[in-house]
């Protein structure tokens, strides 16, 4: 559950002031698969930021199963982002030299947990996404889509409240992409995981059950999307 | 988070970079070994300066003329002073009884020739007790006596570096040598002690009656008075040295006419005062010698807070990652303090290696005998990882302060 009320972002670039986020207010139920849209400089990654507490608003509300994140201090931040929050990026950030079980129990590792325990957890998250025969490879012996499913893995091992991917297939090919929507959607339909996608790409943004646009810092529509594409179905251009 | 866990993150991280972490600890490593080689030469030759000091004689009061400086260090003073050989016939009757031997000396530089070999030595005219008074060894031939005194022998006895210097591997002893023109036979040789202050090794000793009569002449000669160059007295019980010290001061304060309040014009210095002048120098110098290999140290640090700002702006990403699956600011300063502290510790146990392998290569090689100290280690192991705090808390706080959204964005 995340409710967001009138969430602002503003500061100052010279004499300007730049309205990063401008009044944006939206829930977000628990299980839900929504996309946030828009072109780059329409605020959508000031909002991601917020929603992954990696940046606090300037102004409004920002509730995140039931706590007021703007009151946090910074070492509570880093606690809820470890918690509640698991962050896919689109350059997939895995820390090199390292083995695909490393990379996912670094999260854990944040956490308090340690030995069998941590390394149990993990393996199980690399399971999920399909590379259980592949704990002990780094990153540069994995193809770009199994690395975006080493760092989901990352980002589900400590069970969150709310998987934030920001562009996730933008730095792979369309087929490999297709294989990852493939991966978001089972997430959302079988473990009921709340997925938040934040993209450009309207096309990306249709897997989704809902798609809320913003432009300008402000929330321009907030509409469900009926007929999600099923991942692997061929493209339909508009 | 378990703190071996940061551990563990540090060394990964410095594997990684295997080239730039040696280079980087290289600054550390040549800082501590330096420190390390330094003291413990530095302390091997304050003990072998001690050894050789004590093994010069024992109980030794060295009578010298000048006037006590401050410090203890005889230097310049405004008006000549002299002993003569009075005071030493005086000394000699006032403390027969308390004293075992006492030996006046006259020294001066002449020209010394044998064939074609010519050089300067200090020729020192002496006792028969002289030897005894200074321990000295004869490896060949005979000492000068009593009787060579009585009757102004023209007999020559030669340090060790002496004899080799004209003789080569031949044996002087009963060959004849040139003393500024003068003709004197060579009765004896003296074993070699090596560097030490006051060493016999350069020195030709010929008996003094016959030095004053026959090779100084006029230059002995003050105010028609012959002039010693010391008195050197071997006391039968070190714990007399500080009665017999005043007792000689007593006899020459009269004999030279002082009134109370003049300052002695001579200086009466036991081996523990000799002992305590030099060990003040080399402590001076050792600790002199460290600062300055404390300053590589420092500039090991500054080396070391160099590559970690390169690394924390190369990392930026990895650090933005860290925070964004839940890093606190705390546990990323933790990461990248125990970095640095990591490669400076591995920097001083590898310098305290090297260091300690330069110390025992001078004393296997017999240059120096070092003497490695726990003093020594401690030191410049404690020293690193001062410097490895210092210098790592800043950039690890760069790390720690970086906004994580700016730090994923970096590129």
């Amino acid at each position: 559950m995340l409710q967001a009320e009138n969430l602002s972002k503003f500061y100052q670039m010279g004499d300007n002031e730049v309205r990063a986020l401008d009044g944006a207010s939206f829930t977000i139920n628990e299980g839900e698969m929504v996309a946030i849209m828009g072109p780059s400089g329409s605020g959508k990654s000031t909002l991601m930021s917020i929603i992954g507490c990696l940046d606090a608003p300037t102004g409004g509300k920002y509730l995140l199963d039931g706590v007021a994140v703007e009151n946090l201090d910074e070492s509570q931040l880093a606690e809820v982002r470890g918690r509640k929050i698991g962050f896919v990026f689109q350059q997939f950030n895995l820390l090199a030299r390292t083995s695909a079980l490393e990379n996912v129990m670094l999260p854990l590792t944040y956490a308090g947990f340690a030995g069998k325990e941590r390394e149990d957890r993990a393996f199980k998250a690399l399971e999920r996404v399909g590379l259980g025969g592949r704990t002990h490879h780094a990153p540069n012996e994995l193809s770009g889509g199994q690395q975006q499913r080493v760092a989901i893995a990352r980002a589900l091992v400590n069970e969150p409240a709310i998987l934030l991917a920001d562009e996730p297939t933008g730095a792979l090919d369309s087929k490999t992409g297709v294989e990852i929507m493939e991966l978001f959607q089972s997430l959302h339909r079988e473990n009921g995981q709340t997925v938040i996608l934040v993209t450009h790409d309207a096309h990306v943004a249709r897997h989704t059950n809902r798609i809320i646009k913003l432009s300008d810092g402000k929330i321009v529509s907030d509409e469900v999307n009926a007929n999600p594409i099923k991942a692997g179905a061929p493209r339909v251009e508009e | 988070m378990l703190f071996s866990e940061n551990i563990k993150i540090a060394f990964r991280a410095l594997r990684a970079n295997k080239m730039r972490s040696v280079l980087t600890i290289l600054g550390i490593v040549i800082g501590v070994a330096t420190v390390v080689a330094l003291l413990s030469i530095g302390e091997g030759a304050t003990a072998s300066i001690t050894s050789q000091i004590e093994s010069g004689g024992s109980n030794l009061l060295s009578i010298t003329p000048g006037k006590m400086q401050m410090g203890g260090m005889s230097g310049p003073s405004l008006q000549p002073s002299y002993l003569y050989y009075k005071d030493y016939q005086l000394l000699e009757r006032g403390l027969k009884d308390s004293v075992s031997k006492m030996a006046p000396t006259y020294q001066f530089s002449y020209t010394l020739k044998n064939g074609s070999e010519s050089f300067d030595a200090s020729v020192v005219g002496v006792v028969e007790d002289h030897a005894d008074v200074r321990s000295f060894t004869i490896t060949e031939g005979r000492f000068i006596n009593d009787s060579d005194n009585k009757s102004q022998a023209l007999v020559a006895v030669l340090g060790n570096t002496t004899a080799s210097d004209l003789f080569g591997t031949l044996s002087p002893v009963g060959k004849t040598i040139s003393v500024n023109g003068l003709k004197f036979e060579v009765i004896g040789v003296l074993e070699y002690k090596g560097s030490s202050l006051g060493s016999p090794d350069e020195n030709v000793f010929v008996p003094i009656e016959t030095g004053y009569n026959k090779l100084f002449g006029e230059i002995a000669l003050h105010n028609g008075k012959r002039m010693v160059s010391n008195i050197l007295i071997s006391v039968k019980d070190a714990d007399t040295m500080d009665t017999i010290s005043a007792q000689v001061e007593y006899v020459l304060r009269r004999s030279h006419e002082l009134s109370p309040s003049d300052e002695s014009d001579f200086n009466v210095m036991s081996q523990a005062d000799t002992l305590e002048t030099l060990n003040a120098v080399t402590e001076t110098l050792t600790i002199f010698l460290g600062a300055v290999a404390g300053i590589s140290l420092l500039v090991g640090g500054i080396g070391i807070m160099n590559i970690m700002l390169v690394s924390v702006t190369e990392r930026t990403k990895e650090i933005g990652l860290r925070k964004a699956v839940g890093a606190t600011k705390n546990q990323i300063l933790t990461q990248f303090l125990i970095e640095t502290v990591t490669l400076s510790l591995l920097g001083g146990l590898v310098g305290i290696l090297l260091g300690v392998s330069i110390a025992l290569f001078f004393s296997v090689t017999g240059m120096i005998t070092s003497v490695i100290t726990a003093k020594a280690i401690l030191l410049s192991f404690s020293f690193a990882l001062v410097i490895g705090v210092s210098f790592g808390l800043y950039p690890a706080m760069r790390a720690a302060s970086l906004h994580p959204m700016v730090a994923l964005r970096y590129e």
